[in-house]
């Protein structure tokens, strides 16, 4: 071991990027004659579509199609979906339209400008239907149908019971409730979603470049919707992306509208999603409305949790839906041992764009209940809110910890995270500018946050949503598998593919460092391609970068594929060096007897060895240096008949707290002082680690302070540019003091954990519970702008 | 976002410009910074036969004084007039309002008559023009006229500029010894204010006082005394309006709170 892993070494992707030099799917050549396409899409959030007049548009000089609706039903099959309803979802609206920047028609000419003109000759008549936008709203039996096939827009209700929570609420000392509302939110990349799309009509294939980011358990979906097997569909992600955090899943729908876009054209097809079309309709985290109540001893101590959770996925629910609802699952008692626990989802559609993946998906809503119960069991018990945490936290002892709906926290000592949080002065000095800011009238609150973060999802957690018996006929669903292969070719040189698809988050570097610890060799040593080839590549259903994956699951495969070659080399090594292969080191790019040194052979030596002579190999040996490490770790198995389910593999823990203040003259909420605990396990590189919490917390201030999309009533939207919908910038995101605690997860041969998400979960509640510290309100609605600040105030001193 | 077809001329002098416009009328749009005016092409929310880019028109590219004020010509940018070293002398009041305005790198494209030109209600350099009670020259075919602040701006995003007149300059008055402070609410750095307030004393200690954001266009009053019960009275008045960020209630409260400190400021820099 070279010691590689562990160092905060640069990142190798940077020189490329910082120089201008990525290679974004928006800068990648295209195919000779490739048509640009322009999207034309609703203005109505819910009206039937009368008819479409495109004569004119075709006319148009340069334009060479208008696709509809009709054109895709003839040509593609509806989209699968994971809930089982009579809705049909297509590339493009089909007789109804059901939100604001709904697909309706597709624009294909020879330049963005021509299409653009063109789509202004396009006429479509609408006839208008009433729209439901609040969730509640929309479950009512009045309220309008989105898909009346469906006869309700509750599509999906489920209950799970663990324990007793009944006998549990009726021998508790108090019951505290709380209800909470999460609201929309996106995390908006820099890069917007690239297609370009060819379609094969001699071998009936397409050929796609997308800046997709997976789960790939939706390349099946593409592939069904455009009636071709699974090869037919070759899916290219290009080397680099401008970001994604959850967003680029759902650019699938235009995968599949490109390719038939292509088909009926004979020409590929480019198209590049402009920042309007991007904020009124490429993906948006849900809204959920939470009803959450705790079964309390007066000391604070919870013996039951019942949660309502009613998630709003938009106007459809689109694969893989409703993740976000049954991600946490596992975890819904978050960090406290709570044994009794009663939880009904449910899911609801409105006339907003769909919901799907986001960074932190599920967590934000889930803690935002969670911790602002705990808050409130505080205040309404008058006791110290950091006591009810302590008195409830899981304890280290209990470690494996098996929470009460069946997730397996692997490692931690919370209270000891806690305290270390705490200690140093760091709460007592909130405490200290607590009362020194209300001794001079100021408004300040001190708030806390306990969270555990998931990482690396159970393929089957999503069959948590079915019945034992639905998921008994379905046939069990579990793991999660992941991928890496390292090569080494006739000059000795180390190369790394893996099934991840870059949008960020240093893979390149951490994968080169696991790879060189193992084989001796510098990080600069080893070359690490990740742009990703479905016809090529190593891939299953869970790949691609998302649920915080990559730590628990393709690091440990990169470490196995590693470990397989390093072995591999040493048995070749020992039979030219006359030693045994247990004697044999890779060490500083040589290969050499560990009890004699100075007997050694540069790598490229036993590289060409199997190359040019592998009769020389050792007996039964597979030639080629090739090595696939693939990892599925049995602890994610799938849902028990009692609808226990292990979410996620890795479990990281997270306790933050902060004090706001604020603004009496602005209403503006300043974040005075933010401390931030996270026990990932082992840190691979640390200032990675680093630069993803920084991220995660920055967003996280967006969804407490800032960002938010907005609906009116009628369904029209209202934050449809950067001046409305409002990105924070560096001005905006306070200092963040990170501290590190680490409990090393005994099931990733690594250690490692996941830790993308786990302030998109834990900061906006902390700031909310801050909030409604200096407020002393029992409701905080995110995100807390000046507006909305003011009309509390404004309420409070009525 | 792509905008519809349009042509492009870009003059070299002012009577060019001046030509292209009174052939073109009010099919025509003239371009300097393009900060406001590409986004609303991008959007296809305006109709442009033909664009008269004025950004290279080297006569319109100067900071000088005249008549006993500061003119600033059409094609100086933001961050030109930002780094004008006898700015903070000449003219304290645009020095602080100027960081307000967008950001370093929209201050490069963007210039001072063009953020005057385009009247958003909130504005930085409307409300300081205002305040100072500034001029806009304009020319046309027709000859030069010269606008007051308050006369040139009539509404929200609206002018009295006719059709085939160039804004060839504005005049900030200078105002030697004189007390002025600035401040915004904004949501976040370099947005437009949600409410801007600026103030300035005059040299016989009578303090004007101009607000952004609370109408259509920015509103000023002489303010006597500390102005504690005149502000009050004229937020009431003024009732702010209704958008996404910031209701009128919040608006009027804003105004509230900002006013005297901003007084307070004006007049300890006066003293």
């Amino acid at each position: 071991m070279s010691g590689e892993l562990g160092k905060s070494i640069l990142r190798k992707e940077d020189p490329a990027l910082l120089s201008g030099r990525g290679r974004y799917a928006d800068d990648l050549p295209v195919p000779v004659g490739t048509l640009q396409a322009h999207v034309i899409r609703s203005p109505h959030a819910h009206a039937e579509i009368l008819r479409i007049d495109a004569d004119a548009a075709l006319k148009h000089d340069g334009v060479w199609g208008v696709i509809t609706g009709e054109d895709i039903q003839k040509l593609s099959d509806p989209f699968l979906a994971v809930v089982k309803t009579p809705i049909q979802q297509w590339a493009l609206a089909v007789e109804r339209v059901r939100y604001v920047g709904e697909p309706v028609a597709l624009v294909v000419a020879e330049s963005r400008y021509i299409a653009e003109d063109a789509a202004e000759l396009v006429t479509v008549d609408y006839a208008p239907l009433e729209a439901v936008i609040d969730p509640v709203a929309a479950c009512d039996s009045s309220a309008p149908l989105l898909h009346p096939a469906a006869k309700t827009n509750e599509i999906s209700v489920r209950d799970f019971r663990y324990g007793d929570p009944e006998s549990a609420f009726a021998r508790a000392d108090r019951r505290v409730a709380l209800t909470v509302e999460f609201p929309r939110q996106s995390f908006t990349p820099i890069e917007c979603y690239v297609v370009v799309a060819q379609h094969n009509p001699a071998e009936k294939s397409f050929d796609v470049l997308a800046n997709f980011q997976g789960p790939f358990s939706m390349h099946p979906v593409m592939a069904r919707a455009l009636r071709v097997a699974g090869p037919k569909l070759r899916l290219r992600i290009p080397p680099d992306s401008g970001g994604s955090f959850g967003i680029k899943l759902s650019v699938f729908p235009y995968v599949v509208l490109m390719a038939l876009a292509a088909k009926i054209t004979g020409r590929p097809v480019k198209w590049v999603e402009d920042r309007i079309e991007h904020l009124v309709a490429a993906s948006s985290g849900p809204n959920r409305v939470t009803e959450i109540e705790a079964a309390v001893t007066k000391d604070g101590r919870i013996l039951a949790l019942k949660l309502d959770q009613l998630e709003d996925y938009g106007a459809f629910l689109r694969a893989p839906m409703p993740g976000p609802l049954y991600r946490m699952h596992g975890a819904v008692t978050g960090a406290y041992d709570i044994e009794h626990v009663a939880v009904r989802n449910r899911v609801v559609l409105t006339n907003k764009m769909p919901a799907s993946l986001i960074r932190g998906f599920g967590g934000p809503q889930l803690y935002l209940a969670i911790e602002r119960l705990m808050q409130r069991i505080a205040v309404e018990l008058d006791l110290d809110p950091l006591d009810v945490i302590r008195r409830n936290l899981v304890p280290a002892r209990k470690f494996p910890y098996r929470t009460a709906a069946g997730a397996l926290y692997d490692s931690g000592d919370y209270a000891k995270a806690v305290e270390v949080a705490v200690g140093s002065g760091r709460l007592d000095d909130l405490k200290h500018r607590r009362a020194a800011a209300r001794a001079a009238g100021r408004k300040y609150g001190i708030g806390f946050a306990a969270v555990v973060e998931p990482a690396m999802s159970n393929m089957g957690y999503l069959s948590t949503l079915m019945t034992p018996a639905a998921r008994d006929r379905a046939g069990p669903k579990n793991g999660a598998v992941s991928m890496a292969t390292v090569n080494v070719d006739p000059l000795g040189a180390v190369t790394v593919t893996a099934d991840v698809t870059v949008q960020g988050q240093s893979h390149e570097t951490v994968l080169a460092q696991i790879v060189a610890e193992t084989l001796g060799l510098d990080p600069d040593d080893v070359e690490v391609v990740l742009e990703l080839d479905t016809a090529k590549d190593q891939w299953s259903i869970a790949a691609g970068t998302y649920s915080s994956r990559f730590a628990s699951g393709t690091a440990v495969a990169a470490h196995m594929a590693a470990v397989q070659m390093r072995d591999k080399i040493r048995a070749i090594a020992a039979k030219q060096l006359n030693v045994l292969p247990d004697d044999v080191e890779l060490a500083a790019g040589k290969v050499r007897s560990r009890s004699n040194p100075d007997n050694a052979l540069p790598v490229s030596r036993v590289a060409a060895t199997s190359n040019w002579a592998p009769g020389l190999l050792p007996d039964g040996m597979t030639p080629a240096l090739s090595e696939t490490g693939v990892w599925t770790p049995p602890e994610l198995e799938a849902p028990a008949h009692d609808d226990r389910i292990n979410t996620s593999l890795t479990y990281g823990f997270i306790f933050d707290l902060c004090g706001v203040e604020i603004d009496p003259l602005t209403y503006q909420v300043r974040v005075d002082r933010y401390v931030s605990m996270h026990d990932a396990g082992r840190i691979m590189n640390p200032m990675i680690a680093t630069g993803q919490i920084r991220g995660a917390f920055a967003q996280g201030v967006a969804a407490a302070l800032y960002e938010e999309f907005t609906y009116n009533e009628e369904g029209a939207f209202l934050s449809g540019t950067f001046a409305d919908y409002l990105v924070p910038t560096v001005s905006e995101i306070p200092a963040l003091e990170i501290l590190h605690y680490e409990s090393p997860s005994p099931l990733t041969p690594l250690g490692a954990k996941g830790l993308a998400e786990g302030n998109c979960m834990s900061t906006p509640v902390c700031i909310a519970n801050a909030i409604a510290d200096a407020l002393g309100s029992a409701d905080v609605p995110l995100p807390a702008t000046p507006r909305r600040i003011h009309a509390m105030m404004q309420s409070m001193s009525k | 976002m792509k905008p519809r077809p349009f042509d492009y001329v870009r003059p070299d002098t002012v009577e060019q410009a001046v030509a292209l416009l009174a052939d073109y009328g009010d099919e025509a749009r003239i371009l300097a910074g393009g900060q406001s005016l590409l986004p609303m092409l991008n959007l296809r929310l305006l109709d442009v036969g033909v664009l008269i880019d004025i950004s290279r028109i080297a006569e319109l590219d100067s900071i000088g004084e005249h008549a006993g004020g500061i003119e600033i010509g059409a094609a100086v940018t933001q961050n030109k007039l930002m780094a004008w070293p006898a700015l903070a002398q000449k003219l304290p009041l645009a020095a602080a309002a100027l960081p307000f305005v967008g950001h370093f790198q929209t201050r490069n494209k963007g210039t001072v008559c063009g953020s005057i030109a385009h009247a958003d209600p909130s504005s930085e350099l409307a409300l300081t023009l205002a305040v100072l009670g500034g001029e806009v020259v304009l020319r046309s075919r027709r000859g030069t006229r010269v606008l007051a602040a308050g006369e040139f701006q009539e509404d929200m995003l609206t002018t009295a500029r006719a059709p085939d007149e160039l804004i060839v300059a504005v005049r900030f008055p200078l105002l030697a010894g004189q007390g002025v402070a600035f401040r915004e609410v904004a949501r976040r750095h370099g947005d437009f204010a949600i409410v801007a307030v600026a103030a300035v004393v005059e040299q016989d200690g009578t303090l004007r006082l101009g607000v952004g954001g609370m109408a259509g266009k920015p509103m000023v009053r002489r303010i006597e005394g500390d102005g504690a019960s005149a502000v009050h009275e004229w937020a009431e008045a003024l009732e702010g309006f209704e958008d996404l960020h910031a209701s009128p209630a919040l608006r009027r409260d804003l105004f509230r709170n900002l006013a005297p400190l901003v007084i307070e400021e004006a007049q300890k820099c006066a003293a």
